[in-house]
């Protein structure tokens, strides 16, 4: 009898169980896009977060003064130097994958038309190998913002670029020719960093290392690595640490661990934050995750909300018929069940298919904002359905309870 | 007089407003609260949106400048240029001057010293880690790798520029990962009583939009041609991206959560006129007209939606103001200007969600009503 009564109230009152249930649908689809978004913003913003590029850098163990101004650099020439042959090394340490790029740097002082200019040799995009791990890296993708009107060269032609300051000065444009060392060098595109490089000559980095004789020479990495905001422990010294907390600190991907790693991947270095960089991008990330965070929280305040006004609303409609069972002898347990029955079914209808808009909707956005996929952990169904559930059962029961406790005289007669 | 016509008239009318709304009140009261969720969710969208990207702005000056102006043949500026040039940038934007020059120390070592205004400096390049400001004249910051330069005398040392020498005793020092850490920092009336140069270089921290700092740049470009007024890309074009997409996150939440509310309202309202099905049978039975019955709807649903507007958009500016000053550390103030919108959209729904299940009852004949068909 129970069976058929719930039956039946689904069949021949298919309206209101619509209203009802698509209310339900759109809360737990609105719940799982929130949450799922809110859960994946750190990491996707701290993706984005990459475009200020470079967060660490990697310099010889020996401390050196750098002399320079502006796109000019008066420093000495440099006994020591970083080798380039170890650079693939950095795709081999703990964070390898949260390595997004890295870019080494050698100044050179070359002279163009009786003129001292600094030439800057660095990879553009180069292909490389660690074990089995194949990647290519450069500034390309650690200095997104450089701009390069024309072509940006291969890294093993002889091709240059030059800065855009002194490509003015020069009266040089892409495609023209350049005298370096009595060779000629075809120039692939002018570059706008609105930095020292405007008014440097950028190079594949071999061709730099062959105007200062020092084949393998690297003077500083730069590493773009997507790290963990700062707190207290990561301030922590790691050699100060319980074993037990080192491997936890060393096993977080903080800027100063990830900085660790580096120095013991490559040989005689010292690596640490670019603090401009490193710094405050934790801050701004924290600041967009605790937003996201907070709308997720009103979200799905609101949308519990809604969905139990919508469920009350439902269930107030229904006093002739509470009357009437009352008025045959069903018992207030009895009422009770078969109205919490029917909101539970709603509810785990309504979960199931709002969780699986909610993450048609999450992949959606995410392509459309941030170029990938939104992850929705499995976990959230069950998270869903239950909060689906506990939200249309206590959105229903104030209005069950005045129901089953109406006088079904006066709801019969139509003056409730 | 026809009971259309003393339906229709003045005071019939409230009453039957005002009837409806104390005799059933459970029902209005569920109606008024799904209204007021909507309208909440809505205007603490709509207030966030146009508050958070200020307050983000405010974030991403912390990556330092924004703007950088030179003069075009690396001298520095004229005293009356900075004047000038500040005044320009009263109330739009913080400008941080550096002068530069390559000194020696005793052991003819070159090393980069700076003039600048420690107490801006402080201020605008948080992510400075520095042991100790300077605050005396005659203090130096000394950047990590100069420090080990000057050692063993990292405290009291000697520079030396065309001839002139100053004596400085070193404060603190500041690390920063990049080029400060090789400098010498001064205050800006200690580097030009030794030099007698001023400022060669303006870092620009122009806050607002996109649009207010190209204006900015703009300005300064027209008004001193000699100058060389130039965007630090890095800075603009990673703020750009992710305050984009932010931006983007928020919109789609927005949309998202207003439209799964207004749907709620549209199901709450349409159960609600569904429901009095019996009330307007008796009213159509009585002899009111299609119109009347209309009208009356028309005006409960208006009612209901602004009461429930009102009190949503007071919520929805407290939900606002408690999550800028939860994440931000600063209030999100209210839009009053927000309050037309939220109220026209939910006069909208309302009128939308009752007046279509309506015309679907009153094409039933109210008999069949009546006998619960």
């Amino acid at each position: 009898m129970f069976v058929r009564l719930v039956y039946e109230s689904f069949r021949r009152q298919t309206r209101r169980k619509l209203l009802a249930g698509t209310a339900v649908t759109l809360g737990a689809a609105v719940a799982t896009t929130m949450l799922a978004l809110a859960l994946s913003m750190g990491d996707k913003m701290s993706r984005e977060l990459r475009s200020y590029g470079a967060n660490l850098v990697v310099t010889p163990e020996e401390e050196r003064l750098e002399v320079s101004l502006g796109s000019v650099d008066l420093t000495p020439a440099a006994a020591v130097y970083l080798n380039e042959d170890s650079l693939p090394r950095i795709k081999g340490i703990f964070w390898a994958n949260n390595i997004v790029g890295f870019t080494p740097e050698l100044l050179v002082k070359v002279s163009i038309e009786h003129q001292d200019v600094t030439m800057l040799g660095t990879y553009f995009a180069q292909p490389m190998r660690y074990g089995s791990k194949e990647f290519t890296s450069g500034a390309r993708a650690t200095f997104p913002w450089w701009k390069v009107y024309g072509d940006w060269p291969q890294d093993n032609s002889q091709d240059v670029l030059v800065g855009e300051k002194l490509a003015q000065q020069l009266s040089i444009g892409a495609e023209g020719r350049i005298m370096l060392n009595r060779q000629s060098h075809r120039v692939s595109g002018i570059i706008r960093t609105g930095d020292a490089q405007d008014g440097q000559i950028i190079a594949p980095l071999h061709l730099a290392q062959a105007v200062a004789g020092r084949p393998g020479a690297v003077q500083k990495i730069f590493v773009s690595a997507l790290t963990k905001p700062e707190d207290e422990f990561a301030r922590r010294n790691p050699d100060s640490l319980s074993p037990r907390d080192r491997d936890r600190w060393y096993c977080s991907p903080y800027a100063q661990s990830i900085a660790y790693q580096l120095q013991e991947a490559i040989p005689h270095s010292h690596a640490e934050q670019i603090r401009r960089i490193a710094q405050n991008e934790g801050q701004v990330l924290s600041r967009i995750e605790g937003l996201m965070m907070l709308i997720t929280l009103a979200a799905l305040l609101t949308s519990a909300l809604a969905v139990s006004s919508a469920m009350a609303t439902a269930m107030f409609e229904r006093r002739a018929e509470v009357a009437l069972m009352k008025a045959l002898g069903a018992g207030y347990f009895a009422l009770t069940s078969i109205f919490v029955v029917e909101s539970v079914l709603l509810a785990i209808v309504g979960g199931l298919v709002g969780f699986a808009g909610g993450v048609l909707l999450a992949n959606q956005f995410g392509s459309a904002i941030f170029d990938s996929k939104l992850t929705v952990e499995p976990v959230l169904l069950p998270v869903i359905v239950v909060v689906s559930i506990a939200v249309s059962v206590g959105g229903s029961a104030a209005a069950i309870r005045r129901a089953v406790k109406y006088d079904p005289v006066l709801a019969l007669r139509g003056e409730a | 007089m026809s009971l259309t016509r003393r339906l229709a008239g003045p005071g019939m009318f409230m009453r039957l407003l005002t009837q409806a709304a104390r005799l059933r009140r459970g029902q209005a009261v569920a109606a008024i609260a799904a209204v007021t969720v909507a309208a909440a969710a809505a205007s603490a969208m709509l207030n966030l949106f146009t508050d958070v990207q200020a307050k983000l702005q405010g974030e991403f000056r912390k990556f330092g400048a924004n703007v950088v102006v030179e003069t075009r043949d690396g001298q520095s500026f004229a005293a009356h240029d900075l004047e000038r040039i500040n005044s320009v940038l009263r109330g739009r934007a913080v400008a941080l001057p550096f002068a530069y020059v390559v000194a020696r120390t005793k052991t003819e070592q070159p090393v980069v010293v700076s003039g600048t205004n420690l107490v801006m400096a402080r201020q605008l390049n948080s992510w400075w880690a520095v042991s100790a400001w300077p605050e005396k004249p005659g203090e130096a910051l000394v950047g990590v790798r100069a420090a080990k330069v000057l050692s063993p005398m990292p405290n009291r040392f000697t520079l030396l520029f065309q001839g002139h020498s100053v004596a400085l005793s070193g404060r603190g020092t500041v690390q920063t990962g990049s080029e400060e850490d090789s400098r010498i920092y001064l205050s800006l009336e200690d580097f030009q009583s030794w030099t007698g140069l001023n400022p060669t270089v303006l870092e620009i921290f122009a806050s607002g939009s996109e649009e207010k700092v190209s204006r900015l740049m703009r300005d300064l470009a027209e008004q001193f041609p000699s100058l060389d007024v130039r965007p630090v890309r890095q800075v603009r074009e990673g703020e750009a991206r992710v305050l984009g997409k932010t931006r983007s996150t928020l919109l789609f939440s927005a949309t998202f959560i207003i439209a799964t509310a207004a749907l709620c309202v549209l199901a709450t309202l349409t159960g609600w006129v569904f429901d009095r099905r019996h009330d307007f049978a008796i009213m159509k039975a009585l002899g009111g007209s299609d119109e009347l019955i209309a009208r009356f709807v028309i005006a409960e649903a208006s009612l209901l939606a602004t009461v429930g507007a009102l009190l949503g958009f007071a919520a929805g500016a407290a939900l606002a103001a408690w999550i800028g000053r939860v994440n931000f550390h600063a209030a999100v103030s209210p839009h009053l200007g927000l309050l037309p919108p939220v109220v026209m959209g939910c006069l909208a729904v309302t009128l939308v969600a009752t007046l279509f299940p309506l015309r679907l009852l009153q094409r039933i004949q109210p008999a069949m009503i009546l006998r619960g068909e």
